[in-house]
């Protein structure tokens, strides 16, 4: 056991820093989930490639750097301390990239990586339905095979970035008399597919962060299929251990998060005096940041000795889906009357914040999760 | 960075909790409960002859020389255990802080130390030496660390809602001893907080096993929902504390800057891991938990007491305020 940093950890993190304090723009771009701030995030994700930072733990071919997994927690360390902005192409690189690096061919591996990994293209999530949400294994979403493409008829929502990506990944149902869990394919979808569309839908915050999708006829080529045919329940599981464990929210956004709300406490503490009762609601956010910090050290040591991540990535999507909810509450009622001001980043970040116990897997699943395959306890 | 443990760290914990699993059962601890010194019959020796009792003890003084990241998964399986003997203030805190200050006090101590032949107490001054009476020299940690012979010193007993642990007020020919009280006291609140992510851990266990065989409207009430999410939220708790609790050994073991701040982390977290953990258990027992004869409560009330000692949770949560500087 040794808890500090190599050299080469360490210089790898002072490069990221320096690098970040240099190129993070100075002023906030607009909001990701407009027309025009879709675009600037876009732009962002090709600076951060050309510099290869987009992807640091991807292979080189792909515009990676091979980084360990410890120094691609420094880098999301380093990430969000700078302020840099969010990742537009997050959902790609954090959600779809590891199942194909998983699952794909060599073919969709060189035809999709590194373009999503510039932001050439941009993904976005098709999976839940209007019917099916927590229960993803009732999805009714069809697609018929016709030759060598497939013939897709239906609905999705809820789907974040959908109104500006270009592609999407979706679960749909390939066997017209399969249930459940059996006769699903995990299809890849552009957006310029002819009986397809993308209607914007308003987020909780005004923005049309959400789409809805139409499938009507659309037709994709087999070559977009991910693993194999009705198989797409396997491949999806994959994802969702993407999603819910280190992949899409590492600790470094929530250590920077918490570092933040110290840093408010202290400004206000200065100005109005201390409020002791608030400062314990900040001690109890830094808190929940560093244990997640810990526990994912410890994770990290527990993959590189064979042992897979499985079930327990629930334990950190409640983890920081919740700590990230607290954390910006507390940051609200610290502001006083301007807690309720929509033109403060700690507003938006709790808007946004709200959706995490909600997304991959409300927290009322990732509890069962927990309970049934962690603890063992019977499922009726 | 590497968080993992070696082989022969896993090897050492898993003897441990063998030999805890058939040496330390519950009629065990509840025998503690019974006698005179609140400390089993003959565990302490067997513990010493399997080198845990002193191998925070160089090798020249006859320990092992292991340190803080060795011991901390053998006082998690103490704490899984409720074993009820002196390993944290004899091994964590006791034997370390004599090896530190050196010089007669300390040459004259610690070997027997190390072999089990003298028992250290600890507490921290106003706080309560568990099991004085049983041991044979006090450190009291405060602005100093005092040494205070127990043979001549003055006891005045309390009991504990745990019934093994004795608890005393220490007053006696008290020696100041050149050690840093602050770690000293580190040293103590890192060890308490991976036992009670121990007893947590065991609080959860029980109570796993046994809402899966307790039938009620015809299915193990372990298959409501309403108790399935209490002890997913107690899991939570100790899924987290735990690795807090192992970088504290750590910080300790290196001397770590923030060595302090993060001890705090650790033994807050851990303190309300086993909050939950026994309130959780407790619950999802239902009445048979509430029973003396039921062994839940031995575990439930060391949980309890851990919490509380070397700082509970508001105390260290406001000790980690200040080394953020708010």
């Amino acid at each position: 056991m040794d808890l500090s940093f190599t050299p080469a950890e360490e210089e790898f993190r002072e490069e990221a820093r320096t690098w970040l304090a240099e190129n993070v723009p100075a002023e906030p771009l607009a909001s990701m989930d407009t027309a025009g701030g879709f675009e600037e995030h876009r732009a962002w994700e090709h600076i951060l490639f050309d510099a290869g930072w987009a992807v640091v733990s991807w292979p080189e071919r792909y515009g990676g750097r091979e980084a360990s997994l410890v120094e691609w927690l420094i880098f999301e360390e380093e990430y969000w301390a700078s302020g840099a902005p969010g990742r537009v192409s997050s959902n790609g690189v954090s959600l779809l990239a590891p199942t194909i690096f998983d699952f794909g061919t060599p073919e969709q591996q060189d035809r999709f990586l590194r373009s999503m990994a510039r932001g050439d293209e941009i993904w976005a999530q098709g999976w839940s339905e209007p019917d099916a949400g927590s229960d993803l294994a009732g999805i009714k979403t069809k697609a018929r095979r016709d030759g060598e493409y497939f013939v897709i008829d239906g609905q999705k929502t809820w789907c974040s970035r959908g109104a500006f990506a270009d592609w999407f990944f979706c679960l749909v149902r390939s066997d017209p008399d399969s249930e459940r869990h059996a006769g699903l394919s995990y299809l890849l979808v552009p957006v310029d597919t002819e009986g397809f569309e993308a209607r914007a839908v308003g987020r909780l915050d005004g923005e049309p962060g959400f789409a809805e999708l139409f499938f009507e006829g659309a037709r994709v080529h087999e070559r977009h299929l991910l693993g194999g045919e009705g198989e797409g329940w396997a491949v999806a599981m994959a994802t969702t251990g993407s999603e819910r464990g280190l992949n899409l929210r590492a600790p470094g956004r929530f250590t920077a998060a918490a570092d933040r709300l110290v840093g408010l406490y202290k400004e206000l503490a200065d100005s109005q005096g201390p409020d002791l009762d608030r400062r314990d609601q900040v001690v109890g956010a830094w808190m929940g940041a560093q244990a997640y910090r810990w526990q994912t050290y410890a994770t990290e040591a527990r993959l590189r000795g064979g042992t897979p991540i499985g079930s327990e990535a629930s334990f950190m999507k409640v983890l920081w889906s919740e700590l990230d909810v607290e954390l910006h509450a507390t940051a609200l009622r610290l502001l006083g009357r301007d807690g309720e001001r929509a033109d403060s980043s700690w507003m938006d970040g709790y808007v946004f914040a709200l959706s995490g116990p909600i997304y991959a897997g409300t927290n009322e699943i990732q509890r069962n999760i927990i309970s049934e395959r962690v603890l063992g306890l019977p499922r009726r | 960075m590497d968080f993992s443990f070696s082989d022969d760290q896993i090897m050492f914990q898993e003897a441990v909790r063998d030999f805890l699993t058939n040496e330390c059962p519950a009629e065990v601890v509840r025998s503690a409960w019974e006698n005179d010194t609140g400390r089993t019959d003959g565990l302490w020796v067997a513990l010493a002859e399997m080198g845990v009792v002193g191998m925070t003890a160089p090798e020249s003084a006859g320990g092992l020389g292991m340190d803080e990241t060795d011991l901390v998964l053998l006082l998690e399986e103490a704490g899984r255990a409720a074993l009820p003997e002196p390993l944290l203030e004899h091994t964590a805190v006791g034997i370390p802080t004599l090896a530190e200050a050196g010089g007669s006090l300390g040459e004259a101590w610690l070997e027997r130390a190390a072999a089990g032949e003298a028992t250290l107490g600890a507490s921290a001054y106003g706080g309560y030496a568990v099991g004085a009476a049983s041991s044979d020299l006090v450190l009291l940690i405060g602005d100093q660390v005092l040494a205070v012979p127990v043979d001549g010193a003055s006891l005045v007993e309390h009991r504990s809602v745990d019934g093994s642990r004795r608890l005393f007020e220490v007053d006696g020919d008290a020696a100041v001893i050149d050690a840093d009280p602050a770690l000293a006291f580190d040293r103590a609140a890192a060890a308490a907080a991976a036992q009670c992510v121990g007893v947590a851990q065991h609080l959860l266990d029980a109570t796993v096993e046994y809402v899966a065989q307790r039938y009620q409207f015809g299915k193990p009430v372990g298959t409501y929902q309403a108790v399935k999410h209490h002890l997913a939220n107690a899991a939570l708790k100790i899924e987290f504390a735990r690795p807090a609790a192992r970088h504290a050994a750590w910080c300790i073991a290196v001397g770590d800057p923030d060595r302090s701040r993060d001890v705090s982390l650790a033994k807050a977290l851990a303190s309300e891991a086993v909050d939950l953990a026994a309130r959780t258990a407790l619950q999802c027992h239902g009445a048979i938990g509430y029973t003396f004869e039921y062994d839940l409560h031995l575990w439930m009330k060391r949980g309890w007491a851990l919490s509380a000692t070397w700082g509970d949770a508001a105390w260290h949560r406001n000790r980690i305020a200040a080394a953020l500087g708010i």
